[in-house]
């Protein structure tokens, strides 16, 4: 790997980070896990003066129980998402998606918050943190504010993150009694990216489905909800037939890219069949 | 003097690598390891283009930048611009453009060189590239095949007036026996399959150091190939630099497969430029380089046509193949479809065959030899047209093949290609492969699925595959316009103190050879395993050989290892019969231990012999000091390994998602020397040509951007996309050498993608699928499956 000339600071605080970023001007970019930047830099599709290192700030590591919600630190990296016995009893979801990041050297130094921040549309975690409604805390000279995951995603590789600001933690709030998750990823190779990802999350009550939130990957320039999907849920008896037929309208509202692994009808027809997969595993029909 | 330990026979024992630990930690010198005082870094600036004049081009502004020494285009060069050599003109009139290192005003594929720098350091030459000015005005490209030879197609050499390379006939019958054939068929089959072009995407990139500070002035390059020999041969004749001042060395290789079986435009420019400037050159390529510059494999377009009776006995078979040379030629590329032209007919019996070839360019990157080099491609497509002719005929298809293929007692037989295979128990292999896969209740299986309309359907796929290896004899080889020979070279040298060097000509780049060959001189000698080093890859310290490719190194390679030894021995009884004061004929030979028949109280170890041979002492009149001996060996023939595979494969019909259930595959090589690394070459061969099968495809848009550039594009599959293989195999040595061994580097590879493919159309077949275009990708498989459904209404 040859990339451009950089500058390189690892700053200890968020404050640090922000006045380094900053400092650096308009060029500078944060790395946390770098598992997206650099191979970046190593095309040379991205030549950052300075190179802001935020993989060792205690503030933005690990994961906290705030009773009714769970907050996790940004340069949290995917392996350490995925182990952890607070996401994986409250957010499950999450830890279910993240198991199916790449392989294991990527998800040992790749961090949550880089691939939120990255906003790459086919990566797993941005439809997770929409099917939840997470909230996202974000640093920068004028201070700390929040942004809900639905304002989030702005467009291709865009996000709320502005050039001199740092994504510090996320807050997801915990699903409560009765419902079910379910990740379901279709790839082409084990550790390829997702040609169509579907995060569910299900509330069945009396064999009916009562709630349902569904976030789509790589179906549109952003992660998107199958809100169509939703409505037609609520309501539904939590079987198999009657989920395939909510499922239908999965690619409503959705802006399918063709590529080498799907144009968009075929992308279309795995949005159906995929949503229809995961709702049912959510829902245990 | 050692103690000597009871020789245990090492042959056929599965012994751990010797070499695997410094492999697999990289304590070892790899190309890009080697650090030279005071050498420049050479980084070559690539054509984005698929077709185009450079109508500008200035290197000066690159010589702005820090550390840089030097830039070149093709004008600076002149002279050192040396044209890459193809060794292979398969026709008298073959169309053999020029194909110069450094690009001269046209760039002909995306990867073409165009200028290169030199400077201090890798980096500052990377960042100097970007002060080259270039500019393009693009040409019409052509990228396929049929468009490439039809009146009127954009010309990649427009000075050669065609794209067509050559056209290549076999007849073994003669013209007109293929339909006279078909005349009395009742059934003839016929299929265009289109055998996709693959990257051989081994693990090491490409890397080269040329050095002219060897110590008695000789120009050492140090490079990332499979082919040391021919490689000094090749760069002394395009370069000049005089072959006796040129040393090769292939330090630890990681992976080739045919890809690093070549001589390379960067190991020209490397070499050229060293020896002008007299400093050392290296150049490690990118993996995005190596995508688009490594030379790539596959790549025919395969009319097949097959005739048979109704009760499904073969009567001809005819191949019409158009084969994709890329933008130019290299080592050996016009050849590769030849080595499968013979393959066709695989252990099948018939009267007629047919076959011909038309070579043809396209503004795409070179192809060349890719592991199975031909192979692969034959058995594809016969394997294939065997389930097609199956299906028509209503029959099952391993009855098909039963009812046509060579029987045990029929070897040595000569087939309808004219090859004479040595000798093979094909219904045994299948036999075995049967058992073990359940093959019966997989049928029962795939009817109740099929019954139940289950989403998921199930298939099995038959391949019952030869092939040819172990290139030679330099006769046949020279029959078919082949440039070099087919022979091997070993040396052994039993040391003073009863260690032993083993120099081979055959060049190792993760095959095991280093454990293999002392295997076979541990046997030879009754030396242990242990006691014996294997020499290779440096033309300075095993001056003589062919290299490593082909599936040869121990067919022929292994021949030599045995004479050689032998040699030694014959030799050592001379010694130690003179010394134990009887006849060389009273001396037995055992374990290591020459003894005096009748009197086994009279012993001489071969280790204390090589100490003899050493003081020299008391030698017999007139024997030379040392115990050494060399020994070239060019072969009888080829050899035939064979073996039948079977696929049980789980289509998702909703999506397209075909998934491997099991695999089983029985292969008989012959005498194995170490049934672990064996193994492990079936394994690995398995993976690649599964790869081929569902994975892997190199993908040009039609201005030849190369689409499938990058490693997240162009999808090599890792361990869990593939099954836990069972592997068993039978043993039927061959009878074209006296080690009774046969080749297993391409077997996995050749045999394992028809058996894939025909499994996912066997699943698929209720629906009316007939074919499935490799790779069978999901969305590819859900097409294919609309299309039928739709053809089916
Ligand atoms: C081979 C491979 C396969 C992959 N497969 C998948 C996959 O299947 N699914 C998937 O979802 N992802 C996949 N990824 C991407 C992976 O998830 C990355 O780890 C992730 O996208 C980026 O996280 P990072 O910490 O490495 O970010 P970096 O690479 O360090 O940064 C990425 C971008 O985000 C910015 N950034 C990072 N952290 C912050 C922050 N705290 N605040 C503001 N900006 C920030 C950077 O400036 C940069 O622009 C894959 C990556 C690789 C290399």
């Amino acid at each position: 790997m040859i990339p451009s000339k950089f500058d390189y600071v690892r700053p200890n605080s968020v404050d640090e980070a922000v006045a380094a970023l900053k400092a650096g001007g308009e060029d500078s970019k944060v790395i946390t896990g770098g598992q997206s930047m650099l191979p970046l830099l190593r095309l040379r599709l991205a030549a950052p003066s300075v190179l802001v290192d935020c993989a060792r700030i205690d503030e933005m590591k690990g994961v906290k129980d705030n009773g009714d919600s769970v907050t996790i630190g940004a340069a949290t990296t995917h392996w350490d998402v995925l182990h952890n016995d607070i996401v994986k009893t409250h957010v499950k979801l999450l830890a279910d998606a993240t198991a199916t990041v790449a392989d294991p050297q990527v998800r040992h130094r790749g961090t949550f918050g880089g691939a939120l921040a990255h906003g790459d549309p086919a990566g797993d975690l941005p439809a997770v943190v929409l099917a939840l409604d997470a909230t996202m805390e974000i640093a920068g000279a004028k201070g700390r504010r929040q942004v809900a995951a639905k304002d989030f995603f702005v467009d291709y590789f865009t996000t709320a993150v502005g050039p001199d600001e740092i994504l510090v933690s996320i807050t997801i709030p915990k699903l409560g009694k009765g419902w079910g998750t379910c990740y379901e990823k279709f790839n082409r190779t084990a550790s390829g990216w997702a040609v169509v990802g579907v995060a569910a999350a299900v509330k069945v009550e009396g064999g009916k489905i009562t709630d349902a939130r569904i976030g789509l990957t790589n179906c549109a320039a952003v992660p998107v909800r199958a809100s169509s999907v939703e409505s037609a849920l609520k309501g539904a008896s939590a079987s198999a037939a009657e989920i395939e037929v909510a499922s239908q309208s999965a690619a409503e509202g959705t802006r399918a890219t063709s590529d080498l692994a799907a144009d968009k009808e075929y992308r279309e027809h795995l949005m159906r069949v995929i949503t229809a997969r995961a709702v049912s595993c959510a829902a245990g029909a | 003097m050692t103690e000597l330990a009871d020789h245990v026979a090492a042959i056929g024992r599965p012994l751990k690598r010797k070499e695997d630990a410094r492999l697999l930690t990289g304590k070892t010198q790899w190309t890009d390891n080697i650090q030279l005082a005071g050498a420049l870094h050479m980084a070559i600036l690539r054509s984005p283009m698929g077709h185009a004049k450079i109508t500008k081009l200035d290197v000066s502004g690159a010589l702005k930048y820090p550390g840089v020494e030097a830039a070149y285009g093709a004008d600076e060069l002149g002279d050192l611009n040396g044209s890459v050599p193809c060794v292979w003109p398969v026709t008298d009139d073959m169309v053999a453009p020029d194909f110069p290192a450094l690009a001269k005003g046209e760039v002909r594929h995306m990867g073409d060189c165009v200028a290169l720098v030199l400077a201090g350091t890798a980096a500052q030459a990377a960042d100097a590239l970007e002060g080259i000015v270039v500019e393009y005005s693009a040409l019409p490209a052509v990228i396929d095949m049929d468009d490439a030879i039809k009146d009127g197609s954009p010309l990649v050499h427009s000075d050669k007036g065609t794209n067509k390379c050559y056209t290549y006939k076999l007849q073994p019958q003669g013209d007109g026996a293929y339909e006279a054939a078909k005349a009395k068929a009742d059934v003839v089959v016929k299929r265009r399959f289109v055998n996709q072009r693959l990257i051989p995407a081994f693990m090491e990139p490409r890397a080269v150091v040329a050095s002219p500070m060897g110590t008695s002035g000789e120009l050492t390059i140090w490079s990332a190939t499979q082919v040391p020999h021919v490689l000094r041969v090749l760069l002394a004749l395009v370069t000049g630099v005089s072959e006796n001042k040129l040393r090769v060395v292939a330090p630890d290789v990681g992976g080739g497969f045919g890809g690093k079986l070549q001589c390379y435009r960067e190991e020209i420019l490397c070499v050229a430029l060293a020896n002008k400037l007299g400093r050392p050159i290296k150049w490690t390529e990118t993996r995005s380089e190596d995508m688009m510059a490594t030379h790539h494999g596959r790549d025919q377009l395969q009319d097949i046509e097959i005739a048979a009776t109704k009760d499904g006995k073969l009567l001809g078979l005819k191949v019409d193949l158009i084969a994709n040379m890329g933008a130019y030629l290299q080592i050996i590329t016009p050849g590769i479809p030849l080595l499968g032209m013979f393959m066709y007919p695989a252990i099948y019996k018939m009267d007629a065959y047919d076959f011909s070839c038309i070579g043809v360019f396209t503004n795409t990157t070179p192809t060349d030899a890719y592991r199975g080099a031909g192979r692969p491609e034959s058995t594809y497509a016969i394997e294939r047209i065997m389930d097609e002719l199956a299906n028509e005929l209503g029959m099952e298809p391993m009855e098909l093949r039963k009812k046509n293929w060579i029987k045990h007692e029929e070897f040595p037989y000569t087939t309808v290609a004219g090859l004479t295979y040595d000798s093979g128990n094909y219904e045994a292999a299948t036999d075995k492969a049967m058992a073990l896969f359940k093959y019966d209740e997989l049928r029962k299986e795939q009817v109740a699925r099929r019954a139940s309309g289950d989403k998921v359907q199930l298939g099995i796929g038959i391949s019952t595959f030869t092939e040819m290896c172990g290139l030679a004899p330099s006769r046949t080889l020279g029959a078919l316009k082949y440039v070099a020979g087919g022979w091997e070279h070993c040396t052994i040298r039993v040391l003073p103190t009863g260690k032993v060097e083993l120099v081979t000509g055959t060049s190792p780049h993760g095959q095991g050879h280093e454990t293999a060959w002392s295997q076979i001189a541990s046997d030879t000698l009754g030396i242990p395993v242990d006691d014996i080093e294997v020499i290779h890859g440096d033309t300075r310290t095993s001056p003589y050989g062919m290299d490593t490719y082909g599936s040869r190194s121990l067919a022929v390679g292994g021949q030599a290892i045995l004479r050689a030894g032998e040699k030694v021995v014959e030799k050592a009884r001379l010694i130690a019969a003179h010394q134990l004061e009887c006849s060389a004929n009273d001396l037995e030979f055992d374990n290591g231990v020459f003894r005096v028949k009748g009197d086994p109280s009279k012993e001489k170890a071969i280790q204390a012999v090589a100490f003899e041979a050493f003081s020299a002492h008391d030698l017999p009149d007139g024997l030379e000091p040392t115990l050494q001996a060399e020994s070239t060996v060019d072969p009888q023939d080829f050899s035939y390994p064979h073996g039948t595979h079977l696929c049980a494969m789980e289509v998702d019909t909703e999506t397209g998602k075909s998934t491997i259930r099991s695999y089983v595959c029985v292969d008989d090589i012959g005498i194995q020397i170490n049934p672990l690394i064996v193994e492990g070459q079936v394994h690995g061969g398995l993976a690649q040509g599964i790869a081929q099968a569902l994975y892997e495809g190199a993908v040009y848009d039609s201005d030849g951007q190369l689409l499938t550039a990058s490693l997240a594009d162009y999808l090599v599959p890792g361990a869990p996309d593939l099954p836990s293989f069972v592997t068993d195999h039978t043993v039927t040595p061959s009878t074209t050498n006296p080690l009774g061994t046969k080749g297993v580097g391409e077997a996995g590879a050749i045999a394992s993608t028809p058996a894939v493919i025909n499994a996912i159309v066997d699943a698929l077949r209720p629906y009316g699928v007939n074919d499935v275009p490799m790779p069978a990708l999901p969305m590819t498989v859900w097409r294919t499956l609309n299309a039928a459904r739709q053809g089916g209404k």
